[in-house]
């Protein structure tokens, strides 16, 4: 295989606060492959979102990538200047974000927000951008673009705008899309045609996907690879296949059998005892090991890392020895 | 658009009535204009002639309709202190506060956008505390105490300028203006500090506070995350989205500081209708008074109607949708 195009290496974001220092990402290591689609799955506040701002070098002050490294083929683009990670989004790494309703400045027809954008990273004079534009929107699926190309966001539709905002991200091919809950914002029949219009765009083009979401549907469709995540850290990673039909690490487990399935017949559905801690009160040891039904005494004293078990890589204490005092 | 200005016009047409109406009862019922304009020894059949040639024996309903159509006309009756028409009056000392509002909002707006922006962009840095405290000093300090304070520093003082007066004036037929001269240039800048001072305040805040609150939508983060450029982001995108409302204060605005001239011409004796005003209201001289208050109202309505269709300009989202599509 050849070398992954993103790299992320024990990344730790951090919010230092009045009351002390924020651990909201915690040691997330990943990679994606060119052309990967790599699911990355979690509740709220489990630090998705934050790892794919943290890649592209967004993190609202005062939040800070505090440790880690982030390489784009090979080159490390955490920590580079402003001017330089700026060249970097859009070009190479194009962002989707939820809320298509609100992605799109509402002063601006979504033909001058793309031709901006073509403008700002590609060489290419005024003309040569609106028509490319024009190309985009029709790749996109929007009917009569050469009509539409001109109107405001207002105009659209919350699916239409969606298109809208990935075409804007694909605007200078971008070797990486990282999406953040794309289809969240939107009606259930709109989220199956942009998943697909989304899998195609980068099947085509080559493009590796990190897909945020906190829908495992969404994942078993779409995602190569899925990476589980659980109060900033990541609790599992592997191929989806692998890790829907048979999780390894409890709070996978959890979250499977917390999903409703059509024709299996339940009386209620399992859930999840308690919830996620609060980023100031994550426990010692596992920071799922309060809630989880096969803690070991280990769980509560050491934390465990990523182990490769299979094709799947899982912090749990359940598939490896267990040390024998703490660290 | 066009039935947009219309709506607005016939809208405006009515506000005019009612302050006509208001100017009208002044004349009316603020004392007896025939008592006014006769001297002691005038007899009783003398004064019951001059009231029945003056109409005031008429039903009110056409007094007032003739009072509209003269103001209609530009005839706003006789001065009783000066005893010049009340329009020559006017047209004399219009240029004047004109000029001095139309410095004032310039400099407040010149001044106050770009420190506004600022602040916003620059939260934490000295300069920006700096102009915060300058703008606590300038909305809480009356507007007297600082063009007394000015006159004393730069007039008495330092001697570097004029304490009261226009200059020296051009006279350019229908309109003498004093921004031809240097001294009146140097007569213009006190006053028109003094009386742009608290709206420079108002717009520096509210564009800070603006451009706070339009720095956090997700347009604004999605314009970084497709890779534009600083400026184009603060300015292109985020300025933009802020102006609407700043529009709107300060067109109000304008129509305050034109009316609210009046301490700043006090204090620096500055001949323009504020001091007119002023002396009118000491002479009891109605004609004067009731004119400005339907010139002033005027102002208003033509700087809202002005505002109005500012709006539909910058924000596409207000003009009649051609076409949205649904679903």
């Amino acid at each position: 295989m050849s070398a992954p195009l993103l790299e992320v290496e024990d990344l730790r974001v951090e919010f230092p606060t009045r009351r002390g220092t924020l651990v909201a990402v915690d040691g997330v290591s990943f990679s994606i492959a060119r052309g990967e689609v790599l699911g990355m799955v979690g509740e709220s506040g489990a630090g998705k979102s934050l790892t794919g701002n943290a890649v592209i070098g967004l993190l609202e002050p005062p939040g800070r990538i505090a440790a880690g490294t982030v390489r784009l083929a090979g080159e490390r683009i955490d920590g580079l200047p402003h001017e330089a990670i700026r060249r970097i989004r859009g070009r190479r790494i194009g962002a989707i974000f939820q809320d298509p309703l609100t992605s799109l400045n509402p002063l601006y027809t979504v033909g001058e927000q793309i031709v901006e954008t073509v403008l700002t990273h590609l060489d290419v004079g005024a003309r040569a951008a609106r028509r490319r534009a024009l190309e985009l929107l029709g790749e996109v699926g929007i009917p009569a673009a050469a009509e539409r190309i001109d109107h405001y966001p207002h105009q659209f539709s919350g699916g239409m705008r969606q298109r809208v905002v990935i075409a804007l991200a694909l605007c200078a091919e971008p070797e990486l899309i990282i999406a953040d809950e794309p289809t969240t914002a939107l009606d259930v029949s709109i989220q199956a045609q942009i998943i697909r219009l989304l899998r195609r765009l980068s099947a085509e083009r080559g493009a590796s996907v990190l897909l945020i979401t906190h829908d495992m549907g969404v994942i078993a469709e779409t995602a190569d690879r899925v990476a589980v995540m659980y109060a900033g850290r990541i609790a599992e990673i592997g191929p989806v296949r692998d890790v829907l039909k048979a999780p390894l690490h409890p709070y996978t487990r959890g979250l499977m059998d917390a999903i409703p399935a059509v024709g299996r017949d339940v009386d209620s559905l399992a859930q999840i005892d308690g919830a996620m801690p609060r980023l100031h009160e994550i426990p010692a040891g596992c920071a799922f090991h309060p809630r989880c039904p096969s803690a070991v005494a280990a769980c509560g004293r050491d934390r465990p890392d990523l182990a490769p078990s299979g094709a799947t890589e899982v912090a749990c204490w359940l598939y490896r020895p267990e040390p024998a005092h703490g660290r | 658009m066009i039935a947009l200005v219309i709506r607005r016009l016939l809208q405006s047409i009515v506000v005019m009535l009612a302050v006509a109406l208001i100017g009208f009862t002044l004349f009316r019922y603020v004392g007896d204009p025939v008592a006014q304009m006769v001297g002691q020894e005038t007899s009783l059949q003398e004064r019951a002639e001059l009231r029945e040639r003056l109409g005031l024996n008429d039903a009110v309903a056409v007094q007032f309709g003739r009072y509209v159509g003269d103001i209609a006309r530009g005839r706003f009756g006789i001065s009783y202190a000066i005893d010049r028409p009340v329009a020559d009056l006017i047209a004399e000392r219009l240029p004047a506060t004109l000029e001095l509002s139309f410095v004032a909002a310039l400099f407040a707006l010149i001044a106050g956008i770009p420190m506004g922006v600022y602040t916003a962009l620059h939260p934490t840095r000295l300069l920006t505390r700096v102009f915060l405290t300058i703008s606590l000093i300038g909305i809480s300090l009356p507007t007297f105490f600082i063009g007394i304070l000015l006159i004393l520093v730069f007039g008495v003082w330092l001697g570097l300028l004029p304490t009261f007066g226009r200059g020296a004036v051009v006279d350019l037929g229908l309109w003498t203006t004093g921004l031809l001269t240097a001294s009146g240039w140097k007569s213009i800048l006190m006053p028109a500090f003094t009386l742009g001072m608290f709206q420079l305040t108002l717009i520096m805040r509210l564009v800070r506070s603006e451009m706070l609150e339009v720095l956090r939508t997700d347009y604004i983060k999605f314009a970084r995350a497709r890779g534009l450029t600083d400026r184009a982001v603060n300015f292109g995108h985020a300025l933009k989205n802020t102006l609407v409302p700043v529009i709107t204060i300060t067109g109000l605005q304008l129509g305050s500081i034109i009316a609210f001239a009046i301490i700043t011409e006090t204090v620096f004796q500055w001949p323009g209708m504020g001091l007119l005003f002023l002396q009118a209201i000491q002479f009891a001289d109605i004609p004067v008074m009731a004119s400005y208050l339907v010139l002033i109202a005027l102002f208003f309505v033509v700087i809202n109607l002005a505002v109005d269709i500012l709006y539909h300009v910058v924000d596409p989202r207000l003009r009649i949708d051609r076409g949205v599509e649904a679903g």
